[in-house]
């Protein structure tokens, strides 16, 4: 922690420049990443109390645990697949080759979309079966949850489809290279955010 | 590859070709803070509209027909969101913010001057929806700022159907947009800081918008989960938060949720708003006094860690506000205890702001009146926090009218002596022009003393068991019939108070036209924004060059130095080092040497 | 200058502004009542420590201000830090917070442990009245739920309970309690969050729907109380008044002993209406056969009106809670009310009256309905509803179809404090501020003529 340190300089005492063209104190990266860095902890803390309520309200008396069904082990494997994909599009990316990364990107927001679509039938066989919406908490949970996921998921689609169009009108990988990397940490984020609410969501 | 300025790279700054676009769909982060700055002040306005409405209500309650209970709740609950979130929120980060940031770090812009543009357009959408609540069926909600759960969707509160719903979209969507502007402060003071700007050299302005923007980030998330959740349960019939309850002698059908969860969670963004709103005006005030005072801030360390630790605590006090709320009342140790820890670093800036005027040369400007103001206010605003906050007081004194006291002086008359303090300290780097020095006096001493006039008697109502959110305090046998005459008195010094705010109106419009024009650095100030080339700074700030920065933000009366301060882009080889950790000018045994 | 002046005077005048408030105009404290003295001391114990650093740093500025403005040639010192100052100031300001929060955990501590011989009593907030309930012989409280709350039931209390059964229930906005007995306060809430407040026992506590918060104390001193509620609960909250009477220990059993018991509450004998009925000849001169009401001889119609509204109307005549001065027609119908000598004559009445059919009033009042209409739903539906059906619950009687010249005078009766300011009115002091809602006679007409709009559910349905 090197920038804990510095917080115990004593500014008056050195004039002159200090570091490099590079603020001390900057992150060795682009200002995109830093700012998705900010925003995946952001993101982390609104799941966090999501689930900090969940586990608050399931102590209440009218909780009723709710059967998942099968389904969604089907959709997190889309959503895992999208993530590698993401990963090996970035890979290529990352070691300067541009043989089929634009396939990869497509397929890895196309697995997405999937898992979106999967999940919306998973809330239509809750309904058929008569699980709906307000009766019980664990209920009310699931699709929240489940939806507070989807919604940052489609934020992520709209930099992926951003970018994919700027892909199909000619744009070299590398130019966009950046919005590959976020795209694959957001997606691994959110997989592992999936991960944790499903490992939740199942076993209460 | 190879390095550029971080504030030149990927500098793709959106040049403006039309009024429309340098105006309006500016990406300009000084034309956003300014229209930040002004849809802020104007809420603002509606906000103070709205308590002098409350005032003449309790002032003189059978004379003046203004408002009804209904509209009295509406007022209390409008005037109060408004007030800490659009206004003083948005005022302080969106708008100096804005502002200072990319000035003080010598950059050129914010990061993403597109998604800046996007915060200010999205936090307009949210006051349009706020203010929209005024005129549909039912009016506003009248559930109190708090929105406490099951109130504010049953029928006994005003505006439990529509008003409610606009109220939490609108939330939603002024976090969004804080969360856009947000990310962009932060990142712009990490990465885009110019060259020899190390983040011990940063102004305290800076460092104290940038930790209230990291405060905001983490706490809001909390209001807008709350925020869904409520939603939830008024639109959709979801109880997490509305337990079984009767509705006009019906039950309804929810059952099992729980209205304290909501209260965690309110509060767990509520109490880091509060130093949302406070450590930019820390921030500020710091700057002011040290500038006007032509002598460096006291312990500029120890300040930045007070900010940060000042941060982190705010994180475990948010209970504070819930003793008396039925949570369980063991958790009163632990946040009596947090909450009064805090007491020990904000003392400790109280201190150092006045050891800054200990052996100074104070200026006694505008700006300087109302910095020294909120120190007095802020004292005692904070002092009385430490009634509020050892638990066993709180039994008598919460909900009473010594909690409206207190946070008034804390957070409502503090921040905006500082705001004022701050909008004509940098008045003449924005419009280019001074102000009326002796009408911004007049204003300091209207508002100080008049708000001196209207929470010094609440804080005693309160004590003697005054309640809060009353219409009218009706009969009771405890209350000695002078409450009565105290509320006329704090009505009339309201009122004082409201109307005097036209002097600032008046000196800003005045001044726009027809006052001095202002010198590039009219107070001598060190800090990076008084150096541009042009005043006001034109798009891109900084001409051909960006600055560089050779010494931190207070070199103020540097013995040996040419003037009485030395900006932060001088050269260490131009002005002199001083070794000495204390040194006086009229006790200077080295003078010979120099 | 000006400032350092100013600063000197304003940390004096806050000084003596502290003496004149707390002791000439007395807003300080009321007497206390109850056994926390530990609260009292701990406040003085912070206003002190607090109001010696107020002075202390204060004076220190004004002082700054004053000996440091700037004069020609004259030049700030240089002194970025001095660690050692600032670590003695944190010291000394950890002392000071010590010594405070010492005493304060100390009696949270007492306030949050109940001794073990406090006797248990609930308090049932609601929509914007107090309930109370204590509990029987055996000392417990039977349960109860917010889903069984009828109006025969109003605190939900669990017929299958045999502890509830001898639960004594105060549907009454008044309570009593023995002096210097530890009381136990068990709060429960109908609807939405309350806060159950004597300003001279110092303590208070929410009342939140869904689950039983408590507080305890001791009362010290015999007297009346005001209870306020001091947690925002819709627009009624102003209104939400109680009383707390301390009184003997022998008072007190003599008091509990005439309540009824959850029990004898559920097995009431049903009022008759044919005994009603044979006493109603005497009200049929006035209110006519099947109460129609009669504008000539000031008589408003009493038809449609729920068997709960009339009974507590007539027994305020019959108490002169009604009908005192400057109620011309009330004080004739308090003399009226006097036939009805026994409590079950009055229930018998009441119970006849709501046998009525209910036919609308005839219309006599003209007025601006929009404004009317605004006015009403905006301050006077929460209680009676949006079609002035009224409801039990919130003690409000149905507005729809009534006579509209009795309810214009009636609002003025209130506006002018001629009825509802009673002591023993609870509810009619209720009406005493929200008729403020309507500006003057000319806003009384047009909410009266509103109501004239308005069809009452109950009639709609044909019940």
């Amino acid at each position: 922690m090197k920038s804990l340190k510095h917080l115990a300089d004593k500014p008056w005492e050195r004039k002159g420049i200090i570091g490099g063209l590079r603020p001390e104190g900057a992150f060795d990266t682009a200002p995109a990443k830093v700012a998705l860095g900010f925003f995946l902890i952001v993101a982390t803390i609104i799941f966090s109390l999501f689930t900090i309520s969940y586990f608050i309200r399931m102590e209440l008396p009218d909780w009723r645990p709710l059967g998942e069904p099968g389904q969604l082990w089907l959709n997190t494997g889309l959503l895992a697949l999208g993530s590698v994909v993401f990963q090996l599009a970035r890979n290529k990316v990352g070691r300067g080759e541009n043989r089929n990364v634009f396939a990869l990107f497509l397929a890895g927001g196309l697995c997405t979309l999937a898992f979106i679509v999967g999940q919306i039938m998973v809330w239509s066989d809750l309904m058929a079966g008569g699980v709906y919406l307000a009766p019980n908490p664990a209920a009310s949970f699931f699709y929240l949850l489940t939806g507070v996921h989807i919604a940052h998921l489609l934020g992520g689609l709209w930099v992926w489809s951003m970018t994919s169009i700027r892909l199909a009108s000619g744009k070299e990988p590398k130019d966009v290279r950046l919005s590959i990397e976020t795209c694959t940490l957001y997606w691994h984020f959110l997989l592992v955010v999936w991960l944790v609410l499903f490992a939740i969501l199942s076993n209460t | 590859m190879a390095y550029v300025p971080l504030a030149d790279q990927e500098l793709e700054l959106h040049h403006p070709h039309s009024w429309v676009t340098k105006y309006v769909w500016s990406q300009d982060h000084k034309v956003i803070a300014i229209q930040y700055g002004g849809t802020a002040i104007a809420v603002g306005l509606v906000a103070l509209v709205l308590s002098l409405l409350m005032r003449m209500q309790l002032g003189f309650p059978e004379t003046f027909d203004l408002i009804d209970p209904n509209s009295y709740y509406q007022s209390v609950t409008m005037h109060g969101m408004i007030m800490v979130i659009y206004l003083l929120t948005a005022l302080f980060l969106g708008g100096f913010g804005n502002y200072l940031i990319p000035l003080m770090c010598g950059a050129r812009d914010m990061v993403f001057p597109f998604m800046n543009m996007l915060s200010y357009w999205v936090y307009l959408v949210s006051v349009i929806i706020l203010m929209a609540s005024f005129f549909v069926g039912g009016g506003p909600t009248g559930a109190g700022w708090t929105l406490y759960p099951p109130q504010t969707s049953l029928a006994g509160t005003p505006g439990h159907d529509m008003g409610i719903v606009l109220m939490l979209i609108s939330l939603a969507v002024f976090i969004v947009a804080f969360t856009m502007g947000g990310l962009n402060y932060v990142v712009t003071v990490l990465q885009y800081r110019c060259r020899g700007l190390t983040m011990m050299r940063l102004p305290l302005s800076i460092w104290g918008i940038f930790v209230a923007t990291v405060l905001g980030l983490f706490a809001f998330p909390a209001l807008l989960v709350a925020a869904i959740m409520m939603l939830f349960d008024t639109l959709l019939g979801t109880s997490f938060f509305m337990p079984a309850v009767i509705e006009s002698g019906t039950a309804l059908d929810y059952e099992g949720g729980s209205p304290i969860l909501f209260q965690h969670l309110f509060w767990f963004f509520g109490h880091p708003e509060v130093y949302i709103v406070a450590l930019p005006a820390f921030g500020l005030v710091s700057d002011v006094l040290s500038t006007h005072a032509r002598k460096n801030i006291f312990g500029y360390r120890m300040m930045v860690w007070a900010i940060i630790v000042i941060g982190l605590l705010s994180f475990i006090v948010w209970a504070h506000h819930m003793y008396v709320s039925g949570m369980h009342p063991y958790f009163g140790f632990f946040f009596a205890t947090t909450t009064l820890i805090i007491a020990v670093p904000t003392a400790l800036k109280v201190y150092n702001w006045v050891l800054t005027l200990w052996e100074g040369d104070l200026r006694m400007n505008a700006p300087m009146y109302f910095a020294i103001g909120f120190i007095f206010t802020f004292i005692h605003g904070g002092l009385t926090g430490l009634f509020l906050g050892n638990v066993v007081i709180d039994l008598p004194l919460s909900d009473t009218y010594f909690v409206v006291a207190h946070f008034h002086m804390v957070m409502g008359v503090s921040p905006v002596l500082v705001l004022f303090a701050a909008l004509y300290h940098w008045f003449p780097k924005m419009s280019g022009r001074m102000y009326h020095e002796g009408m911004a006096k007049l204003h300091f001493w209207c508002t100080f003393l008049g708000t001196y006039a209207i929470y010094l008697p609440m804080h005693y109502l309160g004590i003697h068991g005054v309640p809060r959110r009353y219409y009218a305090l009706g009969t009771t046998e405890f209350m000695v019939p002078a409450t009565q005459d105290a509320n006329t008195a704090i009505t009339i010094a309201a009122l004082f108070v409201g109307a005097s705010q036209l002097l600032f109106f008046i000196n800003i419009f005045w001044s726009l036209r027809s006052g001095k024009k202002a010198d590039p650095n009219p107070w001598g100030a060190n800090t990076l924004e008084w150096q541009t080339p042009e005043t006001p700074p034109i798009h891109g700030n900084w001409g051909d060059k960006l600055p560089t920065v050779y010494r931190w933000a207070y070199d103020y009366s540097v013995p040996g130095a040419h003037e009485d301060f030395i900006p932060q882009n001088t050269p260490e080889s131009e002005e002199p080092t001083v070794d000495a950790e204390h040194f006086d000018p009229d006790h200077d045994t080295s003078k010979a040497d120099l | 200058m000006s400032l350092a002046i100013a600063l000197f005077l304003l940390v004096i005048a806050t000084v003596v502004l502290h003496f004149v408030f707390a002791y000439y105009f007395d807003w300080w404290f009321t007497p206390l009542a109850a056994d926390w003295g530990g609260i009292d001391l701990t406040v003085n114990i912070t206003l002190w420590v607090t109001g010696f650093v107020f002075v202390a740093i204060n004076a220190f500025m004004a002082y700054c201000v004053w000996r440091f403005r700037h004069k020609q040639g004259h030049k700030a010192v240089y002194e970025p830090e001095n660690h050692r100052l600032e670590i003695g100031l944190s010291v000394f300001t950890a002392i000071g917070v010590v010594l405070m929060l010492a005493p304060g955990l100390f009696y949270w501590a007492a306030f949050v442990n109940v001794p073990e011989e406090a006797r248990d009593y609930e308090v049932l907030a609601q929509q914007w009245q107090w309930q109370y309930r204590y509990p029987g012989a055996d000392g417990v409280l039977g349960s109860a739920d917010t889903a069984l709350v009828s109006q025969s039931n109003p605190f939900g209390i669990n017929p299958e309970d045999p502890n509830g059964q001898d639960d004594v229930v105060v549907n009454d906005p008044q309570m009593r309690l023995p002096v210097d007995q530890d009381a136990h306060f068990l709060f429960r809430s109908n609807d939405v969050l309350h806060n159950f407040t004597v300003p001279q026992f110092r303590v208070k506590m929410d009342l939140v729907p869904g689950l039983v918060s408590y507080m305890w104390f001791t009362p010290t001193e015999v007297g009346t109380y005001d209870v306020l509620c001091e947690e925002l609960c819709g627009i009624g909250h102003f209104i939400m008044r109680g009383q707390v009477v301390v009184e003997t220990e022998e008072d007190f059993n003599a008091w509990l002993d005439t309540q009824p018991t959850f029990a004898e509450t559920q097995n009431m004998v049903a009022a008759n209406p044919a005994a009603g009925q044979a006493q109603y000849a005497i009200c049929a001169t006035c209110h006519g056969q099947r109460g129609e009401g009669n504008l000539a001889l000031n008589s408003p119609k009493i038809s449609g009106q729920p068997a709960w509204y009339v009974e507590r109307q007539l027994q305020y005549f019959r108490t002169g809670v009604r009908g005192g001065e400057g109620d011309v027609f009330g004080q004739q119908m308090a003399a009226m009310a006097t036939t009805l000598t026994s409590d079950q004559a009055v229930r018998d009445m009441a119970a006849y009256i709501a046998t009525f059919p209910d036919e609308p009033a005839e219309r006599t009042v003209t007025g601006d309905i929009a404004n009317g209409r605004d006015i009403y739903d905006r301050n006077c539906a929460a209680c009676h509803l949006d079609d002035g059906s009224g409801t039990w619950y919130t003690d409000a009687p149905p507005l729809a179809g009534q006579s509209d010249w009795y309810m214009v005078t009636q609002l003025g009766n209130f506006r002018a404090g001629i009825r509802g300011m009673h002591p023993e009115d609870d509810y009619g002091e209720q009406m005493v501020y929200m008729a403020t809602a309507m500006a003057d006679e000319e806003e009384i007409r047009d909410v009266a003529a509103y109501i004239n709009t308005l069809v009452s559910s109950s009639v709609a349905l044909g019940e």
